[in-house]
């Protein structure tokens, strides 16, 4: 297959979801089911294509970067600069195609496991339309060669999020969780925007490679390397939005007001994991401050939220923590410069975490039927604690569940333990490195909790005695378009399919061999470790992180069978003794709290004060500048019809006393040179002969009372048919009146010019 | 181009001038008449916009140069022989387009088109209302093709008469406070416009071209040029005070139009008692009047104070984008709050301007078209509910989405066009704005704080939309019909060149690329060293 060839299958690759999108979303009326077979056949013919490109990706072009531009956008012939094109493109590199890959899997065996979770679903057509455009913008940030295509991808993925999570709109909860996953990330993709800017400004290119070569070549943003490090850290900034990173993690869990299958494509698998992508595209141009800040944010993600998901009892909620920790793993990992074991986790992790999802998804479909069998409305579905002992009811979700639950754990021959134990081991390397020790301490303790809460997970909800008998009759396995997803995600956990040997400790394989750490291309000066220095150290710590991990795992794994099996712990017991640390980490750090009481609060009050601030003073100036205008003219003219000459006479007299002042002034003091005081006095001047010409102007035609432009307006509206209208609503007068006053102020300005 | 001897640029400006004087004649009671031929014109002039499009040539520049302007007519207007008072008056009918002017003229007639699709069910005095429009096109038109700077300022004049009155006299309870505000403030900056323009007229001198006689001009072409001031006049030389003073004038003209903080309470008031239609062209075209005002008149022929100034603009702009964005969060009537976000997406042309480089500029232009398409959408969709519910209260709904699920879904399109969403084209020229101001570096800071803007922006409308949309459906609209063809067949064009110029923004993007890099070099230059022809 030709590079072109290729090519074009990706973009039919790319398109071929959005055709689903436009398809279904104006005539999923009248397809047959709505058309869902028709969206899911779609799907896998997709992850056919893409296997397809993988394979030949990494037979053909092993060590290749294929892609294409185009111009897109013409400046011209920039003055200064000369012609300016802006090109976009499409690229295809290893991690490009194996997550293409990902992404079509995930994204098919959704497809087909939501045909019966979704089935009766109100919108049921439109659903499976959003699945479309969502995997459209998704592909799209993978195959982009650029910038401005990543951002734009980036912010689709964001409405296809905001479009799923508010699927159930009618929710009050659906919507604002909707809102909340759009704002956040907002917040995000501005400070990628700010990045973005920093790199145009400088490169006036976008595309990825122009800018690393030149940053290669020596040119740095505004020729300071702290700009290349704020560059670095803001379009990291779309990352911590995107992947639910610290301190923007707080959307993510509430997106879980989402259908199940949606929080397993999105929410777990692939969009989150869009910010990890990002960063492994632009690793090469990240300083080593920034990827310090890079690593720090991960670890602190990945350690708060495991430290919430020990506590939460809601089976969603608990997975939805799970994988805030887990992108704070990779975002660490990728920090601490393990980039293969960053990108590796990413991939394994997808297949793990969907197939979590799917089978909670699994867990509440069947339990929801079991509520509903038992006319019970009040129990939550969702809830751990109404659980346990599903595991003779639902086998395969059973089996299926406990495999991704030891690939998250990292138990061996499983993908997990492989792509968990680089990337410990990178952390490890980089706290030798670097002294920044905090990484791999984190590291190996969030390891730790996970395999302790992902078993309490298991041990609750499948384990043990179910809680109401009368239900547990109802329970039962889910159709074979949802058990069939979570078989093939259980297999995708296996370590072979990662590596494509018979090792089970070792993650040498077609995929480390496919992802290779790119050489830096920042000044040496700011560069962090380079390949071969962090190879070697990477090298020395495997042999540790590997006992150490496994270690840590076991007591973890054994701690949740001691506390929640075999109940020799009682942990209620320890809650109540440490009930203010419980309490916090129940309540999530009260993030929410505090973002509410600040940025919400803050915003809304000063939205308010804005709005009066508008209302009053800006518009209370105009409103009483009319009023004064209007009491001066009006008293004029009373005095006009009075017949108080003097009064007149007098206004006259001084009238043309100020513009002959006026006048002098303007003529004697003019300054050559202009200066803010030249100007208001100016300024002034102007306002002052205007002001006074109109009041002039006033004692002239305010005699006539109007009745010669009254009198042509009456004459225009017999004619025209309307007018009438028009003088009878409207105190046409007094407009005419500002009129002819405002002429007067300009003919007097005529004869300053003129002079 | 001319059709009929007459050049396609008057046609395009006097067609509804034509239409208006047909429409007045139709005899009363013949409503239906009265509808179709204003479609008839404004659809004509939507032909004629078209067929302007297809010949115009995108490398030709404009601006200051007469002979790469498109479209020219030139003819003698007023020409009052010497007098000891002002010496020679020589007004000339001078029309032409070029790259800046070429998107007005197709955003005018496009928005007049819709405007008037939207004017179908007026309940009084139709005939008056679509008389009254059309003479609105016209002088709309005219601002975007007139090249002599008494023209520019007649036509801007004719605009204001006819928005007064269909304001005053079609719009909601307290439409009269609001058409006279209008009209005060607008005239209050057409005064000092005017002051400026004198100012410009006895300054610049030209040769005749018969007796090389040097005879003041009123061209805009002739003012762009320093070597036609006449060294003894009030604004000749670089940077004086006079000039910063005319500069100003003119600023605020031209700013209350925009409008730019503090300037800008006109606006929620005349678009919330405006009829949807005329809410449509306020927002639609006449705020453009402003920016491109800016970017016709003071940029080139004050090149020297326009880069002086330009950190007081891009101050200007942040408080549009921030302040705008703020005061519509806090509002509760839902075209208030259209208005207000009017004010917010301004402020980012504002912004593009200041940068002065292409980027900015590129962005600046397309923003004022987009803006244009963007906002028309959305003052439509607030008239198709309150037809229905006689109400604008954001908190009076809810659910809409259940009953209306057809306009649900174009208002999608529209809200997050509004918000700039990537794929549609509000998103480019937002985005070319801020990547332009930012390579300046000193709105660099300021770039970066007006970046709020895009937060709060999606803040707001999203919020709008799950108040108004969103959540259970409101029972006292259960009944609610959708969306009819009528109101679809003014959104549905809007909606697809929304789309389309997000996607692929070349298609106009292209016809500005020549004249506005043009127009960045005169002002970067100031006007040195260009060719003048008289």
């Amino acid at each position: 297959m030709s590079p072109d060839t290729l090519l074009q299958l990706a973009v039919a690759i790319l398109l071929l979801p959005l055709l689903n999108f436009v398809v279904l979303v104006f005539f999923s009326k009248r397809l047959p089911r709505q058309g869902d077979w028709l969206a899911t056949g779609v799907l896998f013919v997709v992850l056919l294509m893409s296997i397809v490109v993988l394979a030949t990706k990494l037979g053909t072009y092993h060590d290749e970067t294929l892609q294409r531009s185009f111009p897109w956008v013409d400046f011209g012939n920039v003055p200064g600069f000369g012609p300016l094109t802006l090109q976009l493109g499409i690229m295809v590199d290893n991690i490009a195609a194996i997550m293409m890959v990902v992404v079509a899997i995930v994204s098919s065996f959704v497809h087909l496991f939501s045909i019966d979770y979704m089935r009766g679903d109100v919108r049921y057509g439109r659903y499976f339309a959003y699945l479309g455009v969502f995997t459209f913008s998704m592909l799209g940030i993978v195959i982009t060669n650029n910038f401005f295509m990543m951002y734009v991808s980036w912010e689709l993925v964001g409405l296809s999020s905001y479009l799923l999570i508010g699927h159930w709109f009618e929710k009050k909860s659906a919507s604002d969780a909707a809102n909340k996953a759009f704002i956040v990330n907002r917040i995000g993709d501005v400070g990628m925007f700010i990045g973005i800017m920093i790199l145009y400004a400088t490169f006036h290119t976008l595309s990825f490679d122009p800018i690393f070569a030149a940053i290669g070549a020596g040119q740095i943003p505004m020729g300071s390397e702290a700009w290349l490090t704020a560059a670095g850290i803001l379009v990291f900034c779309g990352a911590v939005g995107k992947s639910a990173q610290f301190p923007l993690h707080v959307w993510l869990p509430d997106a879980m007001e989402g259908p199940t299958p949606v929080s397993a494509l999105i929410h777990a698998a692939t969009m989150v994991a869009a910010g990890v992508y990002l960063v492994t595209r632009t690793f090469a141009m990240m300083t080593a401050d920034a990827l310090v800040v890079i690593a720090h944010v991960g670890a602190i993600t990945a350690f708060i939220a495991a430290t919430i998901a020990v506590t939460q009892n809601d089976i969603k909620k608990v997975l939805a923590y799970s994988t805030v920790s887990q992108l704070g793993y990779m975002v660490m990992g990728l920090g601490a410069g393990a980039y293969t074991a960053g990108f590796f986790h990413l991939s394994t992790h997808a297949m793990f975490k969907a197939g979590l999802f799917l089978g909670s998804g699994s867990v509440i479909h069947a339990m929801h039927h079991a509520l509903h069998h038992a006319n019970d409305h009040h129990t939550d579905a969702q809830d751990i604690r109404n659980m346990g002992g599903l595991r003779a009811k639902m086998p395969v979700t059973f089996w299926t569940f406990l495999i991704y639950t030891l690939a998250i754990s990292g138990v061996p021959l499983t993908s997990g333990f492989l792509s968990k134990d680089e990337l410990l081991a990178g952390t490890l390397a980089f706290g030798e490195l670097t002294g920044h020790m905090l990484i791999p301490i984190l590291a190996f303790g969030v390891a730790g909790m996970t395999a302790f809460y992902m078993f309490r997970l298991v041990i609750l909800t499948f384990l043990g005695e179910h809680k109401d008998p009368h239900r547990f009759d109802a329970v039962h396995e889910s159709p074979w378009t949802m058990t069939v997803p979570l078989t093939g995600f259980a297999i995708l956990s296996f370590f072979a399919v990662f590596t494509g040997t018979f090792n089970p400790f070792s993650a040498e394989g077609w995929f480390t061999d496919a992802v290779q750490r790119p050489a830096s291309v920042v000044p040496a000066a700011v560069a962090a470790a380079g390949n071969e220095v962090f190879g070697e150290a990477l090298h020395h710590a495997h042999g540790t992180a590997m006992i150490l991990s496994l270690i840590i795992a076991g007591t973890g794994i054994l701690l949740a069978f001691v506390t929640y099996y075999w109940r020799k712990i009682n942990a209620d017991a320890i809650a109540e003794k440490v009930k203010p640390l419980y309490t916090f980490l129940l309540n999530k750090w009260y993030f929410d709290e505090l973002y509410d009481a600040t940025a919400v609060k803050g915003t809304l009050a000063l939205t308010r004060a804005y709005a009066w601030f508008d209302a009053t003073v800006i518009d209370g100036i105009v409103n009483g500048t009319a009023r004064w205008t209007l009491g001066v003219t009006t008293g004029t003219r009373n005095t006009w019809e009075e017949g108080n000459f003097g009064a007149i006479a007098y206004s006259i007299a001084a009238g043309m006393a100020s513009v002959y002042a006026g006048w002098l002034l303007a003529s004697g003091l003019a300054p050559a040179e202009p200066s803010l005081g030249a100007i208001i006095q100016y300024g002034l001047l102007g306002i002052g002969a205007a002001g006074l010409s109109f009041f002039l102007f006033y004692v002239g035609v305010g005699g006539f009372d109007n009745k010669i432009v009254d009198g042509l307006v009456n004459l225009v509206a017999s004619l025209a048919g309307f007018f009438g209208i028009v003088s009878r609503r409207l105190q046409t007068g007094r407009i005419q009146t500002y009129l002819a006053l405002a002429l007067l102020g300009v003919m007097v300005f005529f004869l300053w010019f003129r002079g | 181009m001319e059709i009929f001897g007459i050049g396609v640029l008057s046609w395009l400006t006097f067609l509804p001038i034509v239409g208006m004087l047909a429409v007045l004649m139709i005899p009363k009671g013949n409503e239906a008449i009265v509808k179709w031929t204003a479609l008839g014109i404004t659809g004509l002039q939507l032909i004629l916009a078209v067929v302007v499009y297809l010949n115009f040539d995108p490398s030709l520049s404009g601006i200051n140069n007469v002979d790469s302007m498109q479209f020219v007519e030139k003819a003698k207007w007023i020409d009052v022989s010497a007098n000891s008072w002002v010496g020679r008056i020589q007004i000339e009918y001078f029309l032409g387009i070029d790259g800046l002017s070429f998107p007005m003229v197709i955003l005018t007639a496009l928005i007049c088109f819709i405007a008037v699709i939207a004017s179908w069910n007026i309940p009084k005095a139709l005939k008056g209302y679509m008389a009254m429009l059309l003479l609105l096109d016209t002088g709309m038109m005219g601002v975007f093709v007139a090249l002599d700077f008494f023209l520019f300022y007649v036509f801007w004049e004719v605009m204001l008469l006819p928005m007064y009155f269909l304001i005053g006299i079609w719009g909601g309870p307290r439409r009269e406070y609001a058409a006279i505000k209008f009209f005060l403030y607008t005239l209050f900056g057409s005064v000092l416009m005017l002051l400026a323009m004198i100012a410009l007229y006895f300054s610049v001198t030209v040769p005749d071209a018969v007796t090389g006689e040097r005879i003041h001009t009123f061209n805009m072409l002739a003012m762009m040029d320093p070597a036609n001031y006449d060294p003894n006049s009030l604004l000749a030389g670089m940077g004086t005070t006079f000039r910063s003073l005319a500069y100003l004038g003119l600023f605020i003209g031209f700013a209350i139009k925009v409008p730019i903080f503090p300037f800008h309470t006109w606006l929620p008031d005349a678009h919330v008692e405006a009829p949807t239609a005329i809410s449509v062209i306020l927002a639609g075209v006449l705020l453009k009047m402003g920016t491109y005002g800016l970017l016709r008149v003071s940029f080139p022929m004050f090149p020297d104070i326009a880069t002086a100034w330009v950190v007081p603009l891009g101050i200007l702009a942040f408080i549009n984008i921030v302040y705008g964005a703020l005061c519509a969060m806090a509002q509760k009537d839902f075209k208030k709050l259209i208005a207000y976000s009017s004010v917010s997406h301004m402020g980012i042309v504002l912004l593009g301007m200041a940068a002065m480089n292409t980027q900015g500029m590129m962005g600046a232009v397309f923003q004022m078209f987009n803006h244009g398409t963007i906002t028309a959408m959305l003052f439509l969709i607030v008239g198709v509910v309150y037809d229905r519910a006689h109400t604008r209260d954001l908190d009076a709904f809810g659910g809409l989405a259940i009953t209306m699920p057809k306009y649900t879904g174009i208002m999608t399109v529209a809200f997050f066009a509004a918000l700039g969403l990537p794929g549609l084209s509000g998103f480019i020229s937002e985005a070319f704005s801020f990547l332009g101001a930012f390579q300046v570096d000193e709105l660099r800071v300021i770039t970066i704080a007006s970046t709020l803007g895009i937060v709060l922006t999606a803040a707001y409308m999203l919020w709008t939309l799950q108040r108004v949309f969103l959540g259970k459906p409101n029972e006292k609209w259960a009944g609610m019909p959708d969306i009819n063809g009528r109101e679809l067949s003014a959104l549905v064009p809007l909606a697809i060149i929304v789309l389309v110029l997000g996607i692929y923004p070349s298609l106009l993007l292209n016809y500005m690329s020549t004249s506005l890099n043009h127009l960045i070099d005169i002002v970067r230059t100031g006007g040195q060293g260009m060719a003048m022809l008289p």
